[in-house]
């Protein structure tokens, strides 16, 4: 599976289009992480924790994405584009769209 | 004298002098990693120069979240006040920014890439963990874009 999020694959011609798949997660932060995050959060630096955590919510987004790609008999997935956002208190939706095509 | 106010006055020295540590170190570990980077070929453009062989493509993401320190938060909340320009964000969104574009560079080098081409940047604020709003938040900064492995260099 190829993914790109420019509205080609460099390098290969596509062949067929199978419309947008997406795949999405939502996810929030335990709380020992939050913690620690607390304390960050005062005296300045990375939040390891949630960038961590982000990292894999958008590793669970894109696979999905792919899952449903693949079901469609695609095998590769262009111009993908992410979305971030927080729906609740401490809880982060990570979305990921693209369009599903066959390349050659 | 009131011992709200030593404490407070007491946090917001602390955090000025850890807050400045972490963001000077942060600083010159950017400066070092970005030496090396420098050849890698990073563009926001769609399309590639024609004379390029792709011979393979992928995608390719870095992020990181950042939080502010208590000082910088409310020098930020006195400045809202007078309105103008917040200089204490300036070089937290900067570093973070390059930080997220740095670790989208390392990825891209270890799929055996040698050039990023339409790099995107996104940016968004995690809701505060707790109902006041007063809980945790952080920025997240976001870089991705289409790693490419040039057939030959010329």
């Amino acid at each position: 599976m190829i993914l790109s999020n420019t509205e080609t694959v460099m390098g290969k011609n596509i062949v067929e289009f199978y419309g947008v798949v997406t795949g999405s997660t939502v996810r929030a932060k335990h709380i020992g992480r939050d913690i620690m995050a607390g304390l960050k959060n005062i005296f300045g630096g990375e939040l390891k924790g949630y960038t961590e955590l982000l990292q894999d919510s958008r590793e669970e987004a894109i696979d999905r994405m792919t899952k449903q790609a693949e079901s469609v008999g695609a095998n590769a997935v262009v111009n993908v584009r992410f979305s971030t956002s927080s729906i609740a208190q401490g809880a982060a939706e990570i979305f990921a769209y693209g369009t599903a095509v066959r390349v050659e | 004298m009131n011992f709200d106010l030593v404490f407070f006055l007491l946090l917001l020295f602390v955090t000025y002098i850890t807050g400045s540590f972490v963001e000077r170190r942060h600083f010159a570990k950017l400066r070092k990693r970005e030496q090396w980077s420098r050849k890698m070929i990073v563009t926001n453009f769609k399309t590639l120069p024609p004379e390029w062989e792709v011979a393979s493509s992928g995608l390719v993401t870095g992020s990181v979240v950042i939080s502010v320190d208590y000082f910088k938060r409310i020098l930020a909340g006195l400045r809202a006040l007078f309105g103008g320009r917040i200089h204490v964000y300036e070089p937290l969104l900067d570093r973070a920014r390059r930080e997220a574009m740095m670790r989208m560079k390392e990825e891209a080098l270890s799929k055996g890439y040698n050039a990023v081409v339409n790099l995107r940047l996104e940016t968004s604020r995690l809701a505060s963990s707790r109902k006041n709003g007063k809980g945790t938040t952080g920025v997240e900064i976001l870089a991705f874009g289409t790693g490419i492995k040039r057939a030959r260099q010329d």
